[in-house]
């Protein structure tokens, strides 16, 4: 807390974080316990209590490494560092903020590019039918990321066990969906 | 009584077995759902990771729908739709001005009204209090019961069951039965979202849980969200070249198991839609 009034005036990382999700970086103190549940820390250029470290310095060069960092795009939200942390630091709101700041400051680092392609395909598929149509998803997210080989054996047999659908379903508040992403476009 | 269900996009595809058992169960015990009317997808993921915003909106259209149709308790089968929505009711509760904007976003009115129960938390109240009498094949199998995340994560906003080491499936799945295995994996993650985009994270990811369940002596894991389901059978083919070997254990719902345990059919619970292969009956 007083590390923060102390800061008032600055625009680092973690003071853009405390405003827009509540969440206090400066509360960290370095446990581990995040990192050692992370299921996919070891994928991870910085495991989540580095993430914490970085931003407790308050550098340019450290937010930096933050926003353009691999980490961010590979935490699966699986909750197990909020879980765990003695100081109930909610890390995950966290990723989702510097996950959309990552984007609007178009510094997104290049090897999370399948995964947001992922991302993007799905909420396109909503935005147009208002539900999830998995067969377009996959084909819009082929087109997106290029990996045309891809799963490529698997859906024949989705296929067979009734499992995807050559039609999407479109609910009847479409158009109000498509307003609803308008309106929260940013 | 008649109540609300909130089925969600994978039970009308690529978990049609889930939703199937869900609805099977649900005949065979006289209960009627309603469907929340033209709902819409939850956003899942996708949505909270690239906008906030949005992924609050979602959920709110579905809430402020079962709302407007009367639906006081709505069953979510698919724990990520049911966290999403959980999470969503919660962030609405406790910040007003949201709410306010969320309402205007949605062009309806939302109060948060509507309870939302997860699979178990509907198996508990409608299902456990007349299973004795209705269980004719007992499902004598050792389980491993398998939470994953969303089901009991965010503990403190869900508040559902033990974060670390969950016990209401298992209670469920041993009133059938089965005998439940104590294992460590019982909510670690099987690499959710990134099947398609990150298949090689799911694979390993997976492929310890279920080397975790095999290796105790597990006959099946036991799951309750289309995700986990996925992830384990689905992507079987997968996560056994990624560990150079070959898992069998089968996957179920929770539905299924206790389907079989009153006398429905494989076909009826949706067994047959398997990826791999379910030998128990």
């Amino acid at each position: 807390m007083a590390h923060s009034e102390h800061h008032t005036e600055n625009n680092s990382l973690a003071s853009n974080i405390e405003k827009s999700v509540e969440v206090k970086a400066q509360k960290c103190y370095q446990c581990g316990k995040c990192s050692a549940g992370c299921p996919v820390a070891d994928e991870m250029d910085f495991p989540p209590s580095m993430v914490m470290r970085l931003l407790q310095t308050e550098t340019p060069e450290n937010d930096e490494k933050i926003l353009r960092s691999h980490s961010i795009w590979l935490c699966v939200t699986c909750e197990m560092c909020l879980s765990r942390c003695p100081m109930e630091i909610d890390i995950p709101s966290m990723m989702d903020f510097l996950r959309q700041k990552s984007r609007s400051e178009k510094k997104v680092n290049k090897k999370a590019k399948n995964i947001i392609a992922f991302h993007k395909s799905f909420l396109n598929s909503i935005r147009f039918t208002g539900r999830l149509y998995e067969l377009g998803l996959i084909l819009d997210y082929k087109r997106q990321s290029l990996n045309m080989t891809q799963d490529i054996s698997l859906a024949p047999k989705m296929i067979s066990r009734g499992k995807l659908h050559f039609i999407p379903t479109i609910i009847k508040g479409t158009a109000q969906i498509g307003r609803i992403f308008k309106k929260t476009s940013n | 009584m008649k109540f609300g269900i909130y089925p969600g996009c994978s039970l009308t595809g690529s978990a049609r077995d889930y939703n199937e058992s869900v609805f099977a169960l649900a005949e065979a015990f006289g209960l009627e759902f309603t469907q929340v009317p033209d709902w819409n997808c939850c956003g899942a993921t996708a949505a909270h990771n690239l906008n906030k915003e949005l992924s609050l909106a979602l959920p709110a259209r579905i809430l402020a729908l079962a709302e407007k149709n009367g639906l006081e308790e709505i069953i979510v089968p698919c724990a990520a739709c049911y966290s999403r929505l959980v999470v969503t009711r919660h962030e609405l509760k406790k910040d007003p001005e949201l709410k306010n904007r969320i309402s205007e976003v949605i062009e309806m009115d939302y109060r948060g009204t509507s309870k939302i129960l997860n699979v178990i938390e509907w198996i508990d109240k409608y299902i456990t209090p007349k299973l004795d009498e209705k269980l004719v094949k007992p499902f004598n199998y050792k389980v491993a019961c398998y939470y994953g995340c969303l089901l009991v994560r965010p503990n403190k906003v869900l508040g559902y069951d033990r974060a670390e080491d969950p016990q209401t499936m298992d209670i469920v799945m041993r009133k059938i039965g089965a005998e439940t295995i104590d294992y460590p994996s019982k909510t670690e993650c099987c690499g959710a979202g990134l099947s398609i985009s990150r298949t090689d994270i799911v694979s390993k990811l997976s492929g310890k849980i279920i080397e975790d369940a095999e290796h105790r002596g597990a006959d099946a894991i036991i799951v309750a969200c289309p995700m986990c389901h996925s992830n384990l059978d689905m992507r079987r083919p997968d996560i056994n070249k990624y560990w150079k070997t070959d898992f069998k254990i089968p996957v179920l719902f929770v539905t299924q198991a206790i389907g079989l345990a009153i006398g429905l059919s494989p076909e009826k619970v949706g067994l047959k839609r398997h990826f791999v292969e379910v030998k128990i009956s």
